[in-house]
C-alpha cells in the first residue's frame, strides 16, 4: 500500500546511523508536544462537562447512575496496567526482549479489562434510557468518558502493533522510540483518568 | 521613484478621505435619536480621536522615511549597523502605553455606564417591553398592557424603556440603531438591553446576528411617540381581534416566515414570555413549545420573575481550554 | 446504500452553479488530460506528490491556495454584485439559500483554505532554510500533513455540485448549524472539511516546533534565530494549543448532529454560549496564527531591502510573544453583546488594547529600520510600506471594536467586515504575497517580474480602499453583515462603489498572473534568472545556498556565530564557496503513504456527510492500513552520496564564476552597485 517510490538515490540508511540526526530523542520530544496538544482537547471536554453539569434536563445527575465499585475496578486496572507498562519499560532497557514482550501483553489485557467495565457501564446505561442523547450532562458525561476510552483503545492497538514489531523486528532504533513514545501515551492517559475519576465520579456521587 | 510619489498623494487622499467618510450627515450611529447612543457616539468619536495619536505619526512616518531614505536620494544618511536606540525603545513602548492606559480607563468607565443591563430609570419608572426573535420575525409582548405585536414596537419617548430579549429559535440580536446598544437574543435565555429615545420618531430595528434565509428581511419599526400617542396605539391594538395562547397559537407564530406582515393581539396569555423561555429548560420533545403534561415542571420557574435577580447578568461560559 | 445521495443532490435546477461545475470540470478534464499527453503522471507522483522535501511541499501548498484564492474571491465578487443590485425590495440574482452558501464558502475558503496554506507553505518553504536544517523533524508527517489540507479543499469543492455548503456563516454558531435547523448536508461537509485539514494543520505545527527548537543550526541560539523563524515558532505554539479546541468543538456539534446528543441545542439542557465561547478561543489565536508570521515577512523584506539591521530585534522577539501569550486572553470580545457583566466585558476589551501596544511597538520597529536605511521600492518593500499605513489603520478599528460600549453599536455590523478585511488582506495577505516575491527566486531560481508585480501592488491597495472604505461608512449607517437585500436606498451607492473596489482586486490578481506568466516566460533571460542563490543582497542563511536550493538544502552544516550571520560574513569577505571534501547526508525517502491516507480520508468524509456508513467504514479501514503499511516500512530512509552532492556543488560554484565575470563585464546590471555609502 504504502509502497516508498523514488528510490534513485543510493541505498537506505541501516538504523544503526539514525543517530546521526538523534531521531529518537526528537521523536520523544515531538510526542510530548502531541500529548500537549491531545490535553487541550481533554481540556475541552473537561471545561464542556463543567458547564453542562446541571443541564440534566429532567432526567438523571451523576450521583443517580454512577456504580462506583465499577467503576474502582476499572481504575485499578488501569493503574496496574501503568505499573506493568513501567516494568516492560525496565525490561526493555535491560534489552529483555522477551521480558518485554510479556509485560506488554498483561498491560494489553489490563487495558482491555478497563476497555470491557466500560463498554459495560455504557450498554447498561443506554439500556436504562440514559443514553447520550437524554441531556446535555449525559452527553458531555459520554463524550468526555468515551473520548479516554478511545484513546486507550488506539493504545490497545498500537500495543499490538508494538508486539508484532517486536516478533519481526526485535529491539531496534525504530521500535525503542515506539515504546517510548507508546509509554508517554499510557502513562498519559492514566493521568487523565485520574482527573476523570476524581472530577467526574468522585464529585459526581459526593 | 514614481510609485512612491503615487503612495505619497494616496495617502494624503486617504488621511483627508477618512474623517470625511466617517462623518457621514444622517447616518443613524453619529445622529443617535436616544442618550445611549449618543454618548456611544462620543465614545467611538473619543477613541477615534486619541488614536490619531498615534495613526497620524505612523502613516507621515512611514511616507516620509519611504520617500526621505529611497536608494537614489544621495543625501540621506545611512547607517547599516544602527539598530538600537534606548530612547526610541522606551518611547515607541511608552506612547501606546499611555493611549492605552487612557482607553482602559475610558473602557472601564464607559462598560459600567453603558451597560446594557443597567437600568436608566432613576425612580424605577420603565416601561417593560418583552422581544422574542422568531424565524423570522420579532414578537413584541407588553407585559402590562397585556398586548402583543409583531414586527412593530411602539413606546413613549423620553421613558426608559427595558427591553427583555430571548428566542424561540436560533440566536439573534435585538438592534435599533439609532437608539444604541444591541443585545443577543437567546432561546432559554432572559437577557435585557436599556434604552431611551429623546426624540419622537420612527426608527429602523433589526436582528443584526444572521439566523438563516429570512434574516435580511428580519426588520421592524420601532416608534417613538408622544405618551398620548402611545395610549392610542395601545388601544389600536387593543381593538384587534387576534389574541395570541399560548402554547397554541404562538405554535402557529413560530412557523417560519419570511418578510412577516405587522400583526397586533389584543391579548395575550399571561406569563407567555417566561413561557416561552422555560419552554427551553425542560427535557421536552418539540422545541419550539413546551409538553402540554407539564413534566418538568420544576424547571418551569427558573426564568420566571420571582428569580428575576439570577438573570439580569448571563456570564458566558468560561472556556478555561483557552489556557 | 447510498445514505442520503442521491441524483437530486445535484443542484440541476441552479444554472449559476451548473455553468460553474461544466467549467471546471472541462478545465479539470484539460488539465488531466494534459498531464497524461505529455506524461507527467510519473513525475508528478514521484517527484511531486509523494515528496517529502518541505521546499517542494511549499510550492505545493502555495499552488493549491492560489487556486482557492480564485475560488474564494469569485464569492467575494458574486456577494458584491448581489449586494450592489438587492435594494429597496430587489431580490438580486442570489436567492438566500445561495447567497448564504457564498459568504460561508468565502469565509471558510479564504481563512482555512487561503490564509492558512499560505503561512504554512511560507513557512516549509523558508523555515528549514533559514535555520540551517537540512529538513523539519518528520518529513513524512509534513508530507501528510498538505495532503489532508487538500482533502479538507477537496471536500469543499465537491460540496459546489453534490448537495450544498453550510448557510451558517463561516463559524457555523449553533443552534443554526445544529441538525434540527441545518438538515441538510451543508454543515456536514464543512465539519468534514475543517475536521481533516484541521488534523493537518495540528500536525504541521507540531512538526515545525519540533523543527525549531531542535534542528537549528549549531551556534544558532533562540536570540540569532531570523525573525521569521521567531514569528513562525510562536504561530505553531498557537497552532498547537489552539487547533485542538477547534478540533473538539467541531466534534461536539459533530455528536449533536450524528447522534442526537445536546452540547448546543436550544433544549435538553444544551448551551449555544458555549459553542461560541469555545469555537472564538480557537478563532481568536487563530488570527494570530495568521498574522505572526506576515510580521516576520515584513521584518525580513524590511531589513532587507532597506540594507540595515532589522531596528529592536529583542523587542520584535517579546513583542511576538507577548502577542502570542495574550492571544489567549481576549476571545471574548468577539462577543460583548452575549449580555455577560461589565467587569467581564471590561477586562476582556481592556486585555485586547494591551494587544495593541506590542504590535504598535512592532511597526515602530519596521519604522526604525527603514530610518536612515538605503530603500530598495522593490515590490515586497511596496507591499510592506502598503501593509504598515493599512494595518495601523485596521488596527485602530479593531481597538474601537475592542471598546464594549462603543462594540454595542459596531459588533454584526459591516464596521467589523471592513476591519478584518483591513488586518487580514492589509496584513496577512499582503504579508503573504510580500514573501512569496522574496522568497520565490529561492523556490525556482528566478526572480518575479516586478513592473506587473507593481501593478499588482497598486490595485490591490487602492482596490482595498475602494472595497473597504464604503462598509465603514455603511455600517454607521446600521448596515449589518451577511444581508441578502437591505430597504434604504441611500444605501445602494456604496455598495456600487465596494463593488467597484472589488473589480480593482480583481485586476490585481490579473497582475499577478500575468506577472507568473511573464516571470516564467523569461525565466531564462539574465534580469530574472538568479544565479548568485542571493539575489536581493540578504541577510539570512537561506540566501547563503543556491536558487532553488539542493534537495538536501545544505551541503556541511552552518556554523552560525550572530543574528544576520551571512550578511557579516558577507561584509567581511568570509563568504566562500562549500568546499569540499563532501560527505554522504542522510536525507528522508520520499513516500505514497501521505497521498494515499489523504484519498480515504477524503472518502471517509464524503462518506460521513451523506450517511453512506459502509463507505466510511472502508475509508477509515483505508487510512488504518495505509499508516500501519507505512508504520511497518523500514526503507524510509537513505544516503545522498558524497559524488552527487559534490556534483550538486561543484555545478552551482561554476555558474557563480560564470555570473560573476558576466557581471564584470555588465557592470550597469549589478543589482547592488547604487548602495550609499555608511555615514
Amino acid at each position: 500500500m504504502a509502497s516508498e517510490s523514488m528510490s534513485q538515490h543510493g541505498d537506505h540508511a541501516h538504523p544503526e546511523t539514525h543517530a546521526h540526526h538523534d531521531t529518537g530523542s526528537i521523536k520523544v520530544f515531538g510526542f510530548w508536544v502531541y500529548l500537549m496538544s491531545d490535553l487541550v482537547i481533554f481540556g475541552s471536554l473537561f471545561a464542556t462537562y463543567a458547564v453542562l453539569l446541571r443541564g440534566t434536563a429532567g432526567g438523571p445527575s451523576g450521583a443517580d447512575i454512577f456504580d462506583l465499585p465499577l467503576i474502582l475496578a476499572g481504575t485499578f486496572l488501569l493503574l496496574i496496567s501503568s505499573f506493568t507498562y513501567g516494568m516492560a519499560v525496565l525490561a526493555m532497557t535491560a534489552e529483555k526482549v522477551k521480558q518485554l514482550s510479556a509485560w506488554l501483553i498483561v498491560t494489553f489485557l489490563l487495558g482491555a479489562g478497563f476497555i470491557a467495565l466500560e463498554i459495560y457501564e455504557f450498554q447498561h446505561l443506554i439500556h436504562e434510557g440514559y443514553g447520550p442523547d437524554r441531556s446535555a450532562f449525559l452527553s458531555a458525561f459520554f463524550t468526555l468518558v468515551g473520548t479516554h476510552g478511545l484513546h486507550v483503545f488506539f493504545g490497545l492497538i498500537w500495543i499490538l502493533v508494538v508486539l508484532v514489531q517486536l516478533k519481526t523486528k526485535g529491539l531496534n532504533d525504530m521500535t525503542r522510540p515506539r515504546i517510548l513514545c507508546l509509554s508517554l501515551f499510557w502513562h498519559f492517559l492514566d493521568i487523565v483518568w485520574i482527573c476523570v475519576f476524581s472530577f467526574v465520579y468522585l464529585m459526581g456521587v459526593l | 521613484m514614481r510609485g512612491n510619489r503615487r503612495l505619497r498623494v494616496l495617502g494624503v487622499l486617504l488621511l483627508t478621505a477618512l474623517p470625511l467618510l466617517l462623518a457621514g450627515c444622517s447616518s443613524a450611529l453619529l445622529d443617535p435619536k436616544g442618550e445611549v447612543g449618543m454618548e456611544q457616539r462620543t465614545l467611538i468619536l473619543t477613541a477615534f480621536g486619541l488614536m490619531q495619536i498615534v495613526v497620524i505619526p505612523v502613516i507621515v512616518m512611514t511616507l516620509l522615511f519611504a520617500w526621505r531614505y529611497r536608494r537614489s536620494n544621495h543625501k540621506a544618511a545611512y547607517n547599516p549597523d544602527w539598530a538600537h536606540n534606548n530612547w526610541i525603545e522606551a518611547i515607541v513602548w511608552l506612547i501606546p502605553c499611555v493611549i492605552i492606559v487612557f482607553l482602559a480607563g475610558l473602557t472601564w468607565y464607559t462598560s459600567h455606564s453603558l451597560d446594557p443591563h443597567r437600568s436608566l430609570a432613576e425612580d424605577g419608572e420603565e416601561l417593560e417591553i418583552q422581544a422574542v426573535s422568531l424565524d423570522w420575525k420579532w414578537l413584541f409582548i407588553y407585559p402590562e398592557q397585556g398586548i402583543a405585536t409583531v414586527n412593530e414596537v411602539a413606546f413613549p419617548a423620553n421613558v426608559p424603556v427595558r427591553f427583555r430579549v430571548s428566542s424561540g429559535s436560533v440566536m439573534n440580536a435585538f438592534f435599533i440603531p439609532h437608539l444604541g446598544s444591541q443585545i443577543y437574543a437567546m432561546a432559554g435565555m432572559d437577557n435585557d438591553v436599556h434604552l431611551i429615545a429623546n426624540h419622537e420618531g420612527t426608527y429602523e430595528g433589526r436582528s443584526t446576528n444572521y439566523s438563516g434565509a429570512g434574516f435580511s428581511e428580519m426588520t421592524f419599526e420601532a416608534m417613538a411617540t408622544s405618551p398620548e400617542e402611545f395610549d392610542s396605539w395601545v388601544e389600536g391594538v387593543r381593538e384587534s381581534s387576534q389574541t395570541l395562547t399560548f402554547p397554541d397559537g404562538y405554535a402557529e407564530l413560530v412557523e417560519p416566515t419570511i418578510n412577516h406582515p405587522v400583526e397586533y393581539f389584543s391579548s395575550v396569555s399571561s406569563g407567555l414570555y417566561e413561557d416561552i423561555v422555560s419552554s427551553f429548560l425542560g427535557g421536552s420533545e418539540g422545541i419550539h413549545v413546551p409538553p402540554s403534561d407539564g413534566g418538568h415542571g420544576h424547571t418551569d420557574h427558573r426564568a420566571g420573575e420571582e428569580s428575576h435577580e439570577d438573570h439580569g447578568e448571563i456570564s458566558p461560559t468560561s472556556a478555561e481550554a483557552a489556557e | 446504500m447510498f445514505g442520503k445521495l442521491s441524483l437530486d443532490a445535484i443542484p440541476t435546477h441552479d444554472p449559476i452553479i451548473m455553468i460553474v461545475a461544466v467549467v471546471m470540470g472541462i478545465g479539470a478534464i484539460a488539465l488531466l488530460g494534459a498531464i497524461t499527453y505529455y506524461r507527467k503522471w510519473g513525475w508528478l507522483w514521484s517527484e511531486w506528490f509523494t515528496t517529502v522535501d518541505h521546499k517542494k511541499l511549499g510550492i505545493m501548498y502555495f499552488i493549491v491556495a492560489l487556486v482557492m484564492l480564485i475560488r474564494g474571491f469569485s464569492d467575494a465578487i458574486m456577494m458584491r454584485i448581489q449586494q450592489a443590485m438587492s435594494v429597496a425590495g430587489a431580490e438580486g440574482y442570489l436567492p438566500p439559500d445561495h447567497f448564504d452558501q457564498i459568504f460561508t464558502a468565502h469565509g471558510v475558503i479564504m481563512i482555512f483554505f487561503v490564509a492558512m496554506p499560505m503561512v504554512i507553505g511560507l513557512m516549509n518553504l523558508v523555515v528549514p532554510l533559514q535555520i540551517g536544517a537540512r529538513d523539519v523533524a518528520y518529513p513524512f508527517l509534513n508530507n501528510l500533513s498538505f495532503w489532508l489540507f487538500v482533502a479538507g479543499a477537496a471536500l469543499v469543492n465537491v460540496s459546489l455540485v453534490i448537495g450544498e455548503f453550510a448557510t451558517t456563516g463561516w463559524l457555523a454558531y449553533a443552534p443554526l448549524s445544529g441538525i434540527e435547523y441545518s438538515p441538510g448536508v451543508g454543515v456536514d461537509y464543512w465539519i468534514w472539511a475543517l475536521q481533516i485539514s484541521g488534523i493537518g494543520t495540528t500536525l504541521t505545527g507540531i512538526n515545525f516546533f519540533v523543527t525549531i527548537l531542535k534542528m537549528r543550526a549549531p551556534g544558532m541560539t533562540l536570540f540569532r534565530m531570523p525573525i521569521f523563524t521567531w514569528t513562525s515558532l510562536c504561530s505553531n505554539v498557537l497552532i498547537i494549543a489552539s487547533f485542538p479546541i477547534l478540533t473538539a468543538t467541531v466534534a461536539l456539534l459533530t455528536l449533536d448532529r450524528y447522534m442526537g446528543m445536546h452540547f448546543f441545542t436550544n433544549d435538553f439542557g444544551g448551551n449555544m454560549m458555549m459553542y461560541v465561547n469555545l469555537i472564538w478561543a480557537w478563532g481568536h489565536p487563530e488570527v494570530y496564527i495568521l498574522i505572526l508570521p506576515a510580521f516576520g515577512v515584513f521584518s525580513e523584506v524590511v531589513a532587507t531591502f532597506s540594507r540595515k539591521r532589522l531596528f529592536g530585534y529583542k523587542t520584535m522577539v517579546w513583542a511576538t510573544v507577548c502577542i502570542t501569550l495574550l492571544s489567549f486572553i481576549v476571545w471574548l470580545h468577539h462577543f460583548f453583546t452575549m449580555g455577560a457583566g461589565a467587569n467581564v466585558n471590561a477586562f476582556f476589551g481592556i486585555m485586547t488594547m494591551i494587544i495593541a501596544i506590542p504590535t504598535g511597538v512592532k511597526v515602530f520597529n519596521w519604522l526604525f529600520t527603514m530610518y536612515r536605511g538605503s530603500l530598495e521600492m522593490s515590490t515586497p518593500m511596496l507591499w510592506t510600506i502598503g501593509f504598515i499605513i493599512t494595518f495601523t489603520i485596521g488596527g485602530m478599528t479593531g481597538v474601537m471594536l475592542a471598546v464594549p460600549a462603543a462594540n454595542f453599536v459596531l459588533h454584526n455590523s459591516l464596521f467589523v467586515i471592513a476591519h478584518f478585511h483591513n488586518v487580514i488582506i492589509g496584513g496577512v495577505l499582503f504579508g503573504m504575497l510580500a514573501g512569496l516575491i522574496y522568497w520565490f527566486p529561492k523556490a525556482f531560481g528566478f526572480k518575479l517580474d516586478e513592473k506587473w508585480g507593481k501593478r499588482s501592488f497598486w490595485f490591490w491597495l487602492i482596490g482595498f480602499y475602494v472595497a473597504f472604505m464604503p462598509l465603514y461608512v455603511l455600517s454607521f449607517h446600521g448596515a449589518v453583515r451577511r444581508m441578502q437585500s437591505y430597504g434604504p436606498e441611500e444605501w445602494q451607492i456604496w455598495f456600487i462603489v465596494a463593488l467597484v473596489g472589488a473589480l480593482l482586486i480583481m485586476a490585481g490578481i490579473v497582475c499577478t498572473a500575468i506577472q507568473l506568466y511573464v516571470s516564467i516566460k523569461n525565466r531564462h533571460h539574465p534580469a530574472y534568472v538568479d544565479v548568485s542563490g542571493d539575489p536581493w543582497d540578504g541577510r539570512t542563511l537561506e540566501w547563503s545556498v543556491a536558487s532553488p536550493a539542493p534537495h538536501y538544502n545544505f551541503a556541511h552544516l552552518p556554523q552560525i556565530g550572530q543574528i544576520d550571520d551571512f550578511w557579516e560574513m558577507k561584509r567581511q569577505g568570509r563568504v566562500t564557496v562549500n568546499e569540499g571534501p563532501y560527505e554522504p547526508i542522510h536525507m528522508p525517502r520520499n513516500t505514497a503513504a501521505g497521498p494515499i491516507i489523504s484519498l480515504f480520508s477524503v472518502v471517509v468524509g464524503f462518506g460521513l456527510v451523506w450517511h453512506i456508513w459502509w463507505l466510511a467504514i472502508v475509508g477509515a479501514l483505508g487510512c488504518l492500513v495505509s499508516f500501519l503499511a507505512r508504520v511497518f516500512n523500514d526503507d524510509i530512509d537513505y544516503y545522498v552520496p558524497a559524488e552527487e552532492v559534490e556534483r550538486t556543488e561543484r555545478a552551482h560554484q561554476q555558474r557563480l564564476e560564470e555570473y560573476r565575470k558576466w557581471l564584470e563585464a555588465h557592470p550597469e546590471e549589478n543589482p547592488n552597485a547604487q548602495v550609499r555609502m555608511e555615514g
